[in-house]
């Protein structure tokens, strides 16, 4: 530990430190409170006092204690060991703290980010050497870190100048010296790690337009609200209504190349289950266990308030970390919520003004900054490599009008808004039609189009038509009962049932139904498009519902997600020729 | 790092030592709170001793600490205290419960002493009661179901082995039988285990603890019960440490001895009350309807220390009860539970009105964890689908009358007469049972399909073919 002591404790209130006698610490500056170290960073400067915001329990913190000041920001440690890990909101390894500690988190405990002995096979990249100018981000080597990711090591951002040398391939530990720079203000040896200071963004040659989707193998988000790589995107929704199921979905079959998982203020034993569920799980492009590519980061309901603040900060420092190395990263945070109320715990303490409902009015601030952080960009290192955001929100009382959900709202482009009653009935995932969207459907368009033609849009333009035609009709019944509607409306009423139950509904449970792929949603998506317009051309003929409705095939479809796996998209052939053949069956009858 | 442990070390040795001291005279006393200038240096949450003028001393801890003035919270009440006659000790350690096996079959306070009129246990080992994060890499994942003979409870709401499953409930509704009912028949399949009881009351009444007593001795069980009570009639501030006594008893049960242990905490309300009382009294900016902000956070210090951890026997099942102000869920004590909670059993008033015992919500209620603790080889291998299907069709049923309720029963269709029939057996056969009623699971399941075959097997989407020959049609052909 530091011995330079920057101030002394004057006052404990909770995670919230107010320090007195401050001589030289500085803004955002890492510290160490009292003779166990606790960990904290200043927040606050003025006059000779200041703001400290501790990471851990302060039980036992007294007036008088010293705080030592460390001269560096909070920073995460970067390098090869990363993946596969799971940390604390400030990159604490948590399986390292159980060996140190047990199974409860004891305080003022301390581990490094980085296994030191383990040693990495390091290739020095090809046509490097000695004298050749290197730029921020240039890469100098390649570890392979896990099955499924090649950890690129690349010089700092903040860094340049003559490679005067580089390691040979061999096996290495992070902190051996690999490579020496000689710049303009003398040499710098450099190691695998990289240090990076939380919450300010990692630079990038530049940005690019948002044109390639994100296929999260869930349908309704996949076809209907779909987003972007390099997009953001919130899930609001009350307790139980599916938020974490859907991170957990679409942590487990998306198709980017690195997971961040970030609980933050949620519950342990959902942490147990991912650290439980995804190493046994394999990866359908890799076909590797999916915990190569994941990157945990824990900090549950019960462990230390502003740890809660610093996770989401560190998970996507992370996260714009493998970005630079290009790749394609998408980071889950369950609950921003929580965050945000960890903010207004720790203002609430600093007794600062509070705008709506407690919370602090820098509130929109952080969420723009954070949601800012997420996009498709050109890398330092001249690659190609994107961050998506999906961050849940837990509105009180599931109330959507409620400040962290509305802000939100400002600063992403699509919207999972998850429905009480459709939960409550369980229909998962609970993803409403009518209160979602999607922004970047226009700009996803022309990808679908190089892929399949126009027939996506158009389906989904049709089904969504339905939809909104459907809540009208609905009105309806509600008022005269479903007797008073022609058979050729209550056939809308009955495809957009039939729409929920087979294609919008997706069982996180059934190992067929958790993910579709997009040929798999399309076909289905057409199969019923076809239901419908056959249908609706039977019913002109005068066939009634109800014999429609017991057309076999018309019952296969509703199982139609079960029965077909991905790999066996040929059988929707097959369904949809038996779909035609037995309305024109029963349009014989009444012809 | 154990230089940092020795560090530690050092410092708290010299609290220790000036933690004999006494000062006399408080600066202020307000509520709950005693508030002393002019102490030495007084560490965060550290345990505190009030003596009164009669020279007994209560015990509190520090809530702020600075170098001018340190805020105690006093558990047992300032009632009585005095300005100049309060004297305070800092005991410079924070808040401590000496537990052991011995205190099953006891009666305790909530901060941990006899009720009873018996001697106080001698303790195996002092625990903090605020207890500590559990590392969730040290946490095994809870599967293991629970039968509680409840149909409503096991058929769709299962009860796993380290679930926190709390009841949403309303004044004069009966989750104390409830509660009681799950406590006396819950039983694991396949055999007896170690089991005990830790029981927390927070302002609640007499005959409630009463209650609870009478039945646990019913069901000869009492030995395995140990009582934490913070009736209505003790000081208010004193609910607040009552859970974490009963909580840290239950954690040395648990991961020191090896048993399983069912906490049952009643009535989380009254807790949260209590929290906001002092944060009211200290000035704090409320959140929602004046709670505090923080209360999402102190809720789940509570109902985290549950589960199982790995390579350890025991576990830590909770049963938090909890009393809807206005029956309203959107609540912040109801909705903050929620969202901590691996779901909710939630009450219906309306259902209590026509005589369904227990009245469990069909829709409301949920067990976020049942999903790996059912199915074939744990229950029965048709009850993911066959729970999946009655929530569908139920919530059906609730759509169909609301419609019969505008258009009238007669104008319904046929589809939606069954409908109404299905959910009228539902309600009545299935989730209506005895308050003894210790239905087996396969009574339950079979149950469930007896209700679904008042329905057309085409309706029946979340069923898969096998399952409809298996026990649909399988038992109409006989
Ligand atoms: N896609 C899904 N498939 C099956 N069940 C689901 C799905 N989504 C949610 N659920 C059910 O809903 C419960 C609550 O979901 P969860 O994601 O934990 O809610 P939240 O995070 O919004 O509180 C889960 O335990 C599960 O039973
Ligand atoms: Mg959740």
């Amino acid at each position: 530990m530091s011995s330079r002591i920057v101030g002394q404790v004057k006052r404990v209130n909770g995670p919230v430190i107010e320090a007195m006698g401050v001589s030289d610490a500085r803004m955002l500056e890492l510290v160490r409170v009292g003779e166990s170290g606790l960990i904290g960073e200043i927040i606050k400067l003025s006059g000779s006092g200041a703001t400290v915001q501790v990471y851990e329990d302060t039980t036992g913190v007294a007036p008088r204690d010293a705080i030592y000041g460390s001269g560096l920001p909070l920073s995460l440690e970067l390098g090869p060991g990363l993946i596969g890990t799971i940390y604390d909101g400030i990159q604490r390894p948590l399986e390292r703290l159980l060996e140190l500690s047990g199974r409860f988190i004891e305080r003022g405990i301390h581990a490094e980010a980085l296994d030191r002995k383990r040693l990495w096979s390091f290739l020095p990249e090809s046509g490097l050497s000695i004298g050749t100018e290197l730029e921020p981000g240039a890469i100098l080597g390649r570890v392979q870190e896990s099955s499924s990711i090649e950890h690129r090591v690349c010089v700092p951002p903040d860094m340049g100048g003559t490679l005067s040398f580089l390691a040979p391939a061999g096996d290495y530990r992070v902190d051996e010296h690999i490579a020496t720079l000689d710049g303009p203000d003398g040499a710098r040896q450099l190691t695998m790690i990289q240090r990076w200071p939380i919450r300010s963004p990692r630079p990038v040659l530049g940005r690019r337009p948002l044109t390639i989707p994100l296929i999260t193998g869930q349908r309704v988000i996949d076809t209907l609200f779909p987003l972007a790589k390099g997009g953001t995107v919130a899930i609001p929704g009350g307790f139980g209504t599916g938020k974490t199921m859907t991170q957990h979905a679409i942590a487990k079959w998306c198709d980017t190349d690195i997971i961040v998982y970030i609980g933050c203020g949620e519950r342990g034993n959902e942490m147990t289950d991912v650290l439980n569920e995804f190493p046994k799980l394999i990866d359908p492009r890799s076909g590797k266990s999916l915990m190569e590519r994941t990157i945990l980061i824990a900090n549950t309901s019960n462990m230390p308030v502003s740890a809660r603040e610093a996770s989401v900060y560190t998970g996507v420092t992370l996260a714009e970390y493998y970005r630079d190395q290009g790749y394609h990263v998408a980071v889950m945070a369950d609950s921003t919520s929580r965050w945000a109320e960890a903010l207004r715990e720790l203002s609430g303490r600093m007794e600062e003004m509070p705008a709506e409902e407690g919370f602090p009015a820098y509130l929109p601030t952080r969420i723009a900054e954070f949601y800012e952080r997420a996009g498709y960009v050109d890398t330092l290192s001249g690659l190609e490599g994107s961050v998506s955001i999906i961050g849940a929100v837990s509105p009180p009382g599931g109330d959507f009008s409620e400040p962290v959900t509305q802000h939100t709202k400002r600063f992403v482009r699509c919207f999972w808004g998850l429905d009480r009653q459709l939960a409550n009935a369980r229909h998962y995932p609970a993803i409403s039609w009518l209160d979602s969207y999607s922004e970047y459907l226009e700009d996803l368009k022309p990808w679908w189009e190089e892929r399949v033609g126009g027939e996506w849009a158009q389906a989904r333009e049709e089904i969504m038509g339905l939809l909104q035609k459907e809540v009208r009709l609905l009105q309806v019944v509600k008022l005269v009962g479903p007797d008073a509607l022609p058979d050729s409306q209550r056939f809308v009423i009955e495809l957009c049932s039939l729409f929920k139950n087979a294609f919008l509904q997706q069982s996180a449970f059934d190992d067929v139904d958790r993910y579709s792929t997009i040929e798999k949603q399309l076909r289905m998506l057409l199969i019923i498009t076809l239901y419908w317009r056959r249908g609706q051309a039977a019913i002109k003929r005068g066939v009634t519902l109800v014999k429609l409705k017991r057309v076999k095939a018309v019952q296969e479809i509703v199982k139609m997600k079960f029965t077909v796996p991905n790999d066996a998209v040929e059988d929707f052939d097959r369904l949809a020729a038996r779909l035609e053949r037995g309305i024109d069956q029963l349009e014989a009858i009444y012809a | 790092m154990p230089e940092a442990n020795e560090a530690l070390a050092r410092g708290e040795a010299r609290r220790r030592l000036m933690s004999g001291r006494e000062y006399v005279g408080a600066s202020r006393i307000d509520g709950p709170l005693v508030f002393v200038r002019n102490t030495h240096p007084v560490g965060y949450r550290e345990l505190v001793e009030c003596v009164d003028a009669e020279g007994k001393a209560r015990l509190g801890m520090v809530l702020d600490t600075s170098d001018e003035v340190v805020v105690v919270q006093v558990f047992e009440g300032t009632d009585g205290l005095t300005m100049p006659g309060t004297k305070t000790r800092f005991r410079g350690k924070s808040l401590t419960l000496g537990v052991s096996e011995r205190m099953l079959g006891r009666v305790f306070d909530g901060l941990g002493r006899p009720l009873d009129g018996g001697p106080a246990p001698i303790a195996d080992t002092d625990m903090d009661v605020n207890g500590r994060p559990i590392n969730p890499t040290a946490r095994e994942y809870p599967r293991d179901f629970i039968q509680t003979g409840i149909s409503s409870i096991d058929g769709m709401n299962t009860l796993i082995r380290g679930q926190k499953l709390p009841i949403f409930s309303g004044n004069g509704l009966p989750h104390n039988e409830l509660a009681a009912q799950i406590a006396r028949q819950a039983k694991l399949r396949g055999g007896a285990t170690d089991f005990a009881v830790v029981f927390a009351a927070m302002g609640v009444k007499h005959d409630v603890a009463r209650f609870f007593t009478r039945s646990f001795e019913e069901a000869g069980a009492l030995d395995n019960v140990a009582l934490f009570l913070s009736l209505a009639d003790a000081p208010s501030i004193e609910r607040i440490i009552t859970p974490r006594s009963a909580l840290t008893l239950a954690e040395h049960l648990a991961y020191d001895k090896g048993l399983h242990v069912l906490v049952v905490m009643t009535d989380m309300s009254n807790y949260c009350e209590s929290l906001r009382e002092i944060s009211t009294l200290r000035g704090e900016i409320p959140s929602r309807k004046g709670y505090p902000g923080y209360l999402y956070s102190d809720l789940a210090e509570l109902y985290e220390r549950s589960g199982m951890i790995r390579g350890v026997k025991g576990s830590i099942t909770q049963l938090p009860i909890l009393t809807m102000p206005n029956d309203d869920i959107s609540h912040p004590i109801p909705d903050l539970t929620g969202y901590i909670t691996e779901g909710q059993i939630v009450f219906e008033r309306e259902m209590h009105g026509r005589g369904i015992y227990p009245p469990v919500a069909g829709l409301p209620s949920l067990s976020r964890l049942m999903k790996d603790g059912i199915g074939e080889g744990m229950t029965r291998e048709d009850h993911p689908h066959l729970a999946s299907q009655l929530f569908a069709a139920y919530s059906y049923v609730k759509d169909v009358r609301n419609l019969a309720s505008v258009i009238g029963e007669e104008e319904l269709t046929p589809l939606d007469h069954q409908y109404m029939e299905f959910g009228e057996f539902f309600e009545r056969k299935f989730v209506s049972q005895g308050k003894s009623e210790d239905r087996g699971i396969e009574q339950t399941l079979d149950l469930g399909w007896e209700a679904l075959k008042l329905l057309p097997a085409e309706e029946l989407h979340r069923v898969s073919e096998e399952e409809l020959n298996a026990y649909y049609h399988g038992d109409r052909d006989q």
